[in-house]
């Protein structure tokens, strides 16, 4: 429900800080660990929860998460394996936002109007489809509004003021504000590009505003926590996933460890700060 | 989807927003938004100059070597027993196939929008290097993604590109074929707005490619047009071309969409059989999802996640095909047939040995189902077929599957 998401940024306002919005993929590395993870991120620190439900040809994706979809779908995950991984961490948890965030074909598939009532039932309070400009996503955002569930657009480097203005058109909940023009996971964000075009976007569309994209560390994490609104963390965390399955490590620890050390840094980076 | 209402202009299609009916559109990443619409615009706006229409004409004639010839192929006409069948000869064209057609028009197209880095997707490999030698011809440096897969089993067109100048980068994700090239171009393009053009070799991806690449593919039916009046003073009753992405068929389609008295055939790779989960045909054996950009048939599995496509053809072996085929197949303006990997080495074969022409296989598709064409317009029937390229590239292929080494 959008409510959930405009609580969660009206408590972090209040909280004068940014919120650290941490990426999973469902699935990833198996469904069982990966509902573990889930029930596990509030603890450690993350605000807001996106998850990835996996496809085979995520074009915007760097290596990291490509990975992560191919070990997701090879342990069998599903779009309707993803909602029922969000029935589960709702049941537990009623307070912190989940943002969907995958590509448009599964969804196609679904039906829109489908897809809604089903992720709304679910417990989805928000989704973002990476390949869905606005000229595309009419009809979905429609079946989102009628089932309360928020329809969230990215701005890019690429979105010029005139751009901006069809980019803010039926979104809610808030703007994701992508770093970088490229893939997840490979190029660094810049702490003193992204600032005005956070409040450039924040202007025009009068919502928070999350950052995301090119955030790998704690450090990096806390100097965007100084201009944004909330910091999205997805490959650094994925690719945790990996390397403890590789090592044969505890996937769950490792994970919440990384998301921890992010969180910390996010709420952290703003004490002694005269607030923006 | 819905049910299709017949266009009465079906020149007119793509609408303004990319759409063939329901086919098409741009599902892109945001990112990549403004550089679409850039790209529409610049189109948009060579299309309307006469100047860019002189300059292109140029190349294709001098550079390319068009008209391609309309060849009356009497020994294929007395083997089907009937009507009588055309070759368009695209596989004279400079570098081999009907590519190049497409590859010219967008490097200058490119070069007008000041883009200074050129990045191209390939299966087979021929659409590499065409646009390795447009590069080259123009001084501009290319970089060819191909899947790791097609790397191996299309090494000499690898040599060429290198021999060209151009950086081949093998890619080693999903299926490491041409979905997957693909899917890595877009990714450099979303990386490198600022400098780059995606040079896409089909009427595939997202608005206005499928248009664009038709535009530019069309010479072959305009010319088709003229050649067929020239020499019976009338048009053909069947044209019919093979379907990989669809931009042959396309650009020999686009000129009779109006001409209701001709039959469109495209011939898609069934490779083992539409029945066996082996083969690469989107329409016979596809449902329409999302892919590269754009809505149309796509080879995908119960929830929508893309299956990997097989042909014996790797200029054929895609999961999609153009949103104008899906459309022309949903309102039934074109008819989509298909050939086996066996169907196509025997035409292969058929071809070389009565016309002394070497097809490409993936023309091959298109020959191995004149028998049904030929039947279907009758004895004194006229079948146009696009011969989309040579088959010198071929030849280690063909001669792996009747098991010979060379
Ligand atoms: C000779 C030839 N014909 C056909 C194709 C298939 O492409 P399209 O369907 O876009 O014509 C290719 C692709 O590599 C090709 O090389």
């Amino acid at each position: 429900m959008k409510e959930r998401i405009d609580a969660r940024f009206a408590a972090l306002k209040a909280e004068g800080r940014a919120g650290f919005v941490a990426y999973v993929m469902a699935g990833d590395p198996d469904a069982a660990t990966a509902a573990k993870i889930l029930a596990g991120l509030p603890g450690a620190g993350a605000d807001l929860i996106e998850v990835g439900f996996p496809f085979s040809d995520p074009m915007a994706e760097g290596p990291p998460i490509q990975r992560a979809a191919i070990r997701a779908l090879g342990a069998g995950m599903t779009l309707q394996g993803t909602l029922d991984l969000v029935r589960g961490f709702r049941d537990g948890d009623q307070t912190t936002p989940i943002v969907l965030m995958g590509y448009v074909n599964l969804l196609v598939n679904w039906g829109y109007e489908a897809f809604a009532r089903d992720a709304a039932a679910a417990g989805v309070d928000g989704v973002i489809v990476v390949d869905l400009p606005p000229e595309e996503s009419i009809p979905l955002a429609d079946a989102l509004d009628a089932n309360g569930v928020s329809l969230i657009r990215l701005a890019t480097p690429t979105t010029d003021d005139a751009r901006l203005k069809v980019v803010i058109q039926r979104t809610s909940g808030f703007v994701y504000y992508v770093s970088v023009a490229g893939v997840t996971g490979v190029k660094e964000a810049n702490a003193a590009a992204v600032a005005p075009n956070v409040e450039r976007v924040r202007k025009a569309s009068g919502l928070p505003v999350a950052v995301g994209f090119g955030i790998k560390t704690p450090e990096r994490a806390a100097e965007i926590a100084r201009v944004a609104d909330a910091v999205v963390v997805g490959s650094a965390l994925v690719d945790e996933i990996a390397e403890a399955v590789q090592m044969n490590e505890d996937v769950t620890q490792r994970v919440l460890s990384k998301a921890d050390s992010l969180a910390k840094a996010v709420r952290s980076a703003r004490v002694g700060q005269t607030t923006v | 989807m819905n049910a299709p209402n017949l266009p009465n202009d079906y020149a007119a299609y793509p609408d303004a927003n990319g759409r063939f009916g329901d086919f098409g559109g741009r599902y892109v990443p945001e990112t990549l938004m403004p550089l679409v619409h850039e790209l529409e615009a610049a189109y948009r706006a060579a299309q309307a100059d006469p100047a860019f229409r002189t300059e292109l004409g140029g190349f294709l004639k001098d550079y390319v070597g068009r008209p391609s010839p309309l060849y009356f192929a009497e020994r294929l006409t007395r083997h089907y027993g009937g009507a009588k069948i055309y070759l368009k000869r695209e596989e004279l064209n400079h570098t081999g196939s009907h590519k190049i057609n497409n590859c010219m028009g967008q490097i200058l197209l490119a070069m007008r929008m000041g883009k200074t880095r050129i990045i191209a997707e390939t299966g087979a490999g021929q659409h590499g290097v065409a646009t390795a030698t447009v590069c080259a011809r123009f001084g501009l440096p290319c970089i060819v993604y191909m899947g790791a897969v097609d790397v191996e089993r299309q090494k000499p067109n690898v040599f060429r590109m290198n021999l060209l100048g151009a950086e081949v980068r093998p890619v080693t994700s999903g299926s490491a074929t041409l979905k997957d090239a693909t899917n890595e171009a877009l990714r450099d393009w979303v990386t490198n707005v600022e400098d780059t053009y995606y040079l896409i070799g089909s009427v595939v991806g997202m608005h206005p490619y499928p248009q664009m690449v038709r535009d530019f593919q069309s010479v072959i039916g305009n010319e088709v047009r003229q050649q067929i009046l020239e020499v019976e003073g009338r048009l053909p009753d069947a044209v019919v071309a093979c379907v990989g992405g669809g931009s042959n068929a396309m650009g020999i389609f686009h000129p009779f969409l109006k001409d209701e008295g001709v039959r469109l055939y495209g011939v898609e790779a069934a490779g083992e059989g539409v029945g066996t989960d082996r083969h690469a045909a989107a329409i016979n054996g596809g449902r329409p999802g999302v892919l590269h950009g754009s809505l149309s048939y796509l080879l995908q599995d119960r929830e929508g996640q893309v299956t990997e496509a097989h042909s014996i053809s790797a200029g054929l072996d895609y999961p999609g095909i153009g949103p104008e085929h899906s459309w022309l197949h949903d309102v039934g303006r074109a008819t989509y047939l298909m050939a086996t990997d066996q169907d196509s080495l025997d035409a292969f074969k058929l071809c070389a040995e009565l016309e002394g022409i070497l097809p490409a296989i993936e023309s091959a598709h298109a020959l191995a189902r004149l028998d049904q064409v030929t039947k279907d317009v009758g004895k004194d029937g006229i079948v146009v077929l696009n011969l989309s390229g040579r088959g010198d590239k071929d030849v280690a292929t063909v001669a792996a599957h009747l098991g010979m080494e060379i």
